[in-house]
C-alpha cells in the first residue's frame, strides 16, 4: 500500500515536472519569436534553437546520473506506463521518420504507407508475443533472456552478435542525421556537427544509462512532436480553415487526383504504365503498386512489424516499467504516441505535392515560387537538371533543353525527399523560428533513437560480454581473450572507417587514437575500483567507445551503412524472432533448437543481402536468382530499395523479393530449423519447463530475482 | 475469490491466454494486409465530406486506428485474464 501511495506522488511529480517543461518550451518558443521580430538574424536563432535544447538534455543527463546497477540498466523499473510511452516513441522515431518518411510519401504516393504501416502494427506483435513476458522475466537485455532459456553463454553470444550488426548500422545513420541537420540549419561543416551531436548523445546517456536515456528521451519526445505539428497544424488552418491537417489532407488529395489529370492532358507528364516507366514519369499518388510490386509491398509491412518486436533497443524499453500490466499498457501508450507523428506524414506529403503540382509544375518558368532557391542552392531540388539557385540558373538550364516549352514540366523537377518536411514552414509562409524548431525536432528525433541504440549496444557489451562471459574465466584466459577482442576492435576501426577526417588525417587514426587514450586512462581506475564501481566504469567506457567508433564511421559518409538501416529490421527478424516467440510460447523449444533456428535464419537473410547487393552475378551463375542488367553497361543492377523502373519489370534474387525484405526468407526457415532440431533432442529439463511456466504468470517476483535469490 | 494455483488452474490461464492472442494475431492480419489486398476496390469508394479514397485511408490512417484501439483492448483483456485466475500483481 505504501508502495502504491509513494508511486502516485512520483507519478504526480513527473506530471508537474514534464507540464513545466512543456510550458517553458512553449515560452521559449515565443521567445525567439519576438527576437526574430525585433530583427536577431536568422543564424542566431537557429543556434539559440539547438543549444538550448541539447542543453536542457545534457542538464537531465547529469541530473539523473546513478551509481547503481539497476537503475544503469533498467532505469530501477519504476518507469509508469505513460512515460515509457513517450520515451519509446522517442526510441522508435528517428532521424528517418522525421525527416524522410513524408519525403518517402511524397515520391512512392500509395506505395509509401508500407512503411507507415510496418512501423506501428509491430508493436501488436511486441504486446501480444514478446514484451511483457520479458517484463516477467526480468532481463538487463536481450541476450541475457537468450542465455537463460537456451542454456548458456553460446546463445547468449549469439544474440549479442544479432544485436550488435542490427544496431551499429543504426545508430551510425542517427550520427549521421544529427551531423545532416546541423549543417543544414546552421551552416557548420559537416563533421564538427557529427561530433557536436556526438557530445549531446554522450552527456544524456554517460553518466545515467538507462535513468537518464528515459528522462530526456520524454523532454526530447516533447520537443520533436510539437515541432512536427506546429507547421502542419498552421498550413490546415490557413489553407482549409480547419487546424487538424489529418481530416484536411483528404481534399489536397482530391485536388492531386484531378491535377494529375490536368497535367497528363496538357501533355506536361509522361505518364507511368506497367510497360514503361521513364525517370520523372507521372505515378498518380493513390495508385498502388507502382514502385513495389505487391510481394515487396507487403514484404516490406511484414519485415518493419515483425522487425519491430525483435530489435533490442525496443524490446528493452518495456523492461523498466514497474509491472507486467503497465509493459502492457505502457506499449499501448508507445503506439499511441508514435501514431500521433506517423499518421500527420501522409499530411505533409499532400500539402507539399499539390503546392508542387499547382505552383511549380505547369507554371511559365519566370514565375515560380522563391522559396525553392534556397533549396537549390544546397543541391537538394534540380529543374531542368541543374541546381534551381537562383531563378537565372532555372531559366538557363531549361533554354539548354531542346523542344523545351518554357513551361516546367513533370520530368524537369527533381526534389530530394529530405525537403519536404524542411520546407513546409516556408512553403506556408511561416516566420524563421518555425523553421529553427523544425530543426531542433529533428535533432531531437535523432539524438533520442541514438541514445537508444548505443545504450543497447553497450549494454550488451558491458553485461553481457564482459560482466556474463569474461568475469567469470580465469584471469589468464580473460587477459588473452580481452587481448583478442581489443586487436580485432582495432583491426576493424582500420579496415571499415575510411576519409580523410580532421586536420587531414584519417578518421581511423582519430578513432584508434581516441580509442587507445580511453582505455589508458581508464585502466589506473579499473584497478582501484570495487565490483560494483568496475561493472559501471566499464559500463561507461564502453559506450563512449561504441559511441566514438559509430561517429567516426558517420563522419566518413558511408553510402552503403545509409541504405542497411532498412536491413536492420529485417536482420533482427531472422535472428531473434524465431528465438524469442518460441522461447515463451513452446516450452518444447531446445537449446539446440534455438542455436541452429538463430544461425540459420540469420545466415540466410545476411546470404541474401550479400548477394543480391554486392555479388548479383553469382547469385545469377550459381544460386538461381534472376538480376535485371543496366541497358546501357549491361552490368548487374544490384537491388536498391528505391526502384528506378516500373514494380512489374523488377527482376532480382529469387521471387523478385527485394534484399531489404531478406527477414521474410530468413524468419520462416528459423522457425523451421528451430522446430525441428528442438523436436529432435530431448525435451529442456522439468526445472526450465516450470520457469517458462513461471514468465507467463505476471503475479510474484522476476524470474531473474528469484533464481539468483 | 481467485483460484489456487492448481496446474489446472494454470492451464485454463494459458489457454485463455493463447485464445486472446490468437483472436488479437487475426484482427492484426486483417488490418495489417488482407484489407490492403483490396484497394483498388476500395479505392472506387469515397469517403463523403473529407474525399478521402478509401483504400488509401484504411493504409494512412485506419489500420494505424485500430492498432491503437486494439493494444489498449489486449492490455485491459489480458489484464482481466490474469485477474480471473489469480495471475494478477497486486
Amino acid at each position: 500500500m505504501a508502495q502504491t501511495a509513494a508511486s502516485a506522488a512520483f507519478y504526480k511529480q513527473l506530471g508537474r515536472m514534464y507540464g513545466t517543461y512543456t510550458g517553458a518550451f512553449i515560452a521559449f518558443i515565443i521567445f525567439l519569436a519576438i527576437l526574430e521580430y525585433m530583427g536577431t538574424p536568422n543564424r542566431i536563432i537557429g543556434y539559440l534553437f539547438v543549444f538550448f535544447t541539447l542543453a536542457v538534455y545534457a542538464v537531465i543527463g547529469v541530473m539523473t546520473r546513478t551509481a547503481e546497477v539497476s537503475e544503469y540498466y533498467v532505469a530501477g523499473r519504476k518507469v509508469p506506463a505513460f512515460y515509457n510511452g513517450m520515451a519509446t516513441g522517442a526510441d522508435w522515431m528517428s532521424a528517418a521518420s522525421f525527416v524522410g518518411m513524408a519525403g518517402s510519401l511524397f515520391l512512392l504516393g500509395y506505395d509509401g504507407l508500407a512503411w507507415v504501416l510496418g512501423w506501428t502494427g509491430g508493436f501488436v506483435l511486441v504486446s501480444i508475443f514478446i514484451g511483457p513476458y520479458l517484463r516477467k522475466f526480468g532481463a538487463y537485455t536481450v541476450p541475457d533472456f537468450m542465455s537463460f532459456r537456451y542454456g548458456g553463454n553460446f546463445a547468449r553470444f549469439l544474440a549479442v552478435i544479432v544485436l550488435v550488426s542490427c544496431s551499429f548500422t543504426y545508430v551510425t545513420a542517427q550520427i549521421f542525421g544529427t551531423g545532416l541537420i546541423a549543417s543544414r540549419f546552421l551552416g557548420m561543416q559537416f563533421e564538427v556537427a557529427v561530433f557536436v551531436g556526438l557530445v549531446g548523445i554522450l552527456l544524456c546517456a554517460m553518466l545515467g544509462g538507462m535513468r537518464a536515456v528515459t528522462w530526456t528521451q520524454i523532454a526530447q519526445y516533447i520537443v520533436l512532436i510539437i515541432a512536427y505539428l506546429v507547421p502542419i497544424v498552421i498550413l490546415s488552418a490557413r489553407k482549409y480553415g480547419l487546424p487538424i491537417p489529418e481530416l484536411t489532407y483528404g481534399s489536397a488529395i482530391a485536388e492531386i487526383t484531378a491535377r494529375e489529370q490536368q497535367l497528363l492532358k496538357d501533355g506536361l507528364a509522361v505518364a507511368c504504365t506497367a510497360a514503361s516507366c521513364p525517370a520523372g514519369a507521372l505515378k498518380p499518388h493513390i495508385t498502388p503498386f507502382l514502385n513495389y510490386t505487391p510481394l515487396n509491398f507487403f514484404g516490406i509491412i511484414a519485415c518493419m512489424m515483425v522487425g519491430t518486436a525483435s530489435l533490442p533497443h525496443i524490446l528493452m524499453r518495456y523492461f523498466t516499467t514497474p509491472t507486467v500490466r503497465e509493459a502492457r499498457q505502457s506499449v499501448a501508450w508507445s503506439l499511441f504516441f508514435i501514431f500521433l507523428l506517423y499518421f500527420s506524414a501522409p499530411a505533409y506529403a499532400a500539402f507539399s505535392k499539390l503546392e508542387v503540382y499547382t505552383n511549380i509544375i505547369g507554371r511559365p518558368i519566370g514565375d515560380i515560387r522563391p522559396w525553392m532557391f534556397t533549396w537549390g542552392e544546397l543541391g537538394l531540388i534540380q529543374v531542368c537538371g541543374k541546381n534551381a539557385a537562383t531563378l537565372q540558373a532555372v531559366i538557363d538550364a531549361c533554354k539548354s533543353i531542346a523542344g523545351h516549352p518554357g513551361v516546367v514540366r513533370l520530368q524537369d523537377f527533381v526534389i530530394n525527399t529530405d525537403v519536404i518536411v524542411l520546407s513546409t514552414p516556408e512553403i506556408a509562409g511561416l516566420p524563421y523560428v518555425v523553421s529553427g524548431l523544425v530543426a531542433a525536432g529533428g535533432l531531437a528525433a535523432a539524438l533520442s533513437t541514438a541514445d537508444g541504440l548505443l545504450l543497447a549496444i553497450a549494454n550488451a557489451l558491458s553485461h553481457d560480454i564482459y560482466y556474463k562471459m569474461l568475469q567469470p574465466m580465469k584471469t589468464n584466459n580473460r587477459n588473452v581473450t580481452i587481448g583478442i577482442i581489443l586487436v580485432a576492435i582495432i583491426a576493424t576501426m582500420y579496415l571499415v572507417i575510411g576519409g580523410v577526417g580532421w586536420a587531414g588525417i584519417d578518421w581511423k587514426w582519430w578513432a584508434i587514437a581516441g580509442f587507445i587514450a580511453i582505455l589508458a586512462t581508464a585502466y589506473p581506475f579499473l584497478q582501484k575500483a570495487n565490483d560494483t564501481e568496475r561493472r559501471l566504469v566499464i559500463a561507461r567506457i564502453l559506450l563512449l567507445l561504441v559511441a566514438i567508433a559509430s561517429a567516426a564511421t558517420a563522419a566518413s559518409r558511408p553510402s552503403d551503412i545509409l541504405a542497411m538501416v532498412g536491413w536492420a529490421f529485417s536482420l533482427a527478424m531472422a535472428g531473434n524472432f524465431p528465438a524469442l516467440v518460441l522461447g515463451i510460447w513452446w516450452k518444447r523449444a531446445t537449446t539446440a533448437g534455438a542455436i541452429c533456428g538463430i544461425i540459420a535464419g540469420f545466415s540466410l537473410c545476411i546470404f541474401y543481402l550479400v548477394v543480391t547487393r554486392y555479388f548479383p552475378q553469382l547469385g545469377v551463375d550459381y544460386f538461381g536468382m534472376t538480376s535485371m542488367k543496366n541497358p546501357v553497361t549491361g552490368a548487374n543492377i544490384v537491388d536498391i530499395t528505391k526502384p528506378i523502373v516500373p514494380a512489374a519489370a523488377q527482376r532480382v534474387g529469387w521471387f523478385d523479393l527485394n534484399n531489404i525484405n531478406c527477414g521474410l526468407l530468413g524468419a520462416p526457415l528459423g522457425f523451421i530449423v528451430m522446430i525441428v532440431v528442438s523436436l529432435l533432442t530431448p525435451a529442456p529439463s522439468k526445472e526450465m519447463q516450470a520457469l517458462v511456466d513461471e514468465i507467463r504468470k505476471p503475479r510474484g517476483k522476476t524470474v531473474m530475482e528469484e533464481k539468483t535469490s | 475469490m481467485a483460484p489456487a494455483d492448481t496446474k489446472a488452474n494454470q492451464e485454463a490461464h494459458w489457454a485463455a491466454t493463447t485464445r486472446l492472442m490468437f483472436i488479437h494475431l487475426g484482427v492484426w492480419i486483417f488490418f495489417g494486409y488482407i484489407i490492403h489486398m483490396f484497394v483498388n476496390q476500395l479505392n472506387a469508394i469515397t469517403i463523403p465530406v473529407l474525399k478521402f479514397p478509401l483504400g488509401f485511408y484504411m493504409a494512412a490512417q485506419g489500420s494505424l486506428i485500430v492498432f491503437v484501439v486494439m493494444l489498449f483492448m489486449f492490455a485491459r483483456q489480458q489484464d482481466k485474464i490474469d485477474r480471473d485466475h489469480g495471475y494478477a500483481e497486486d
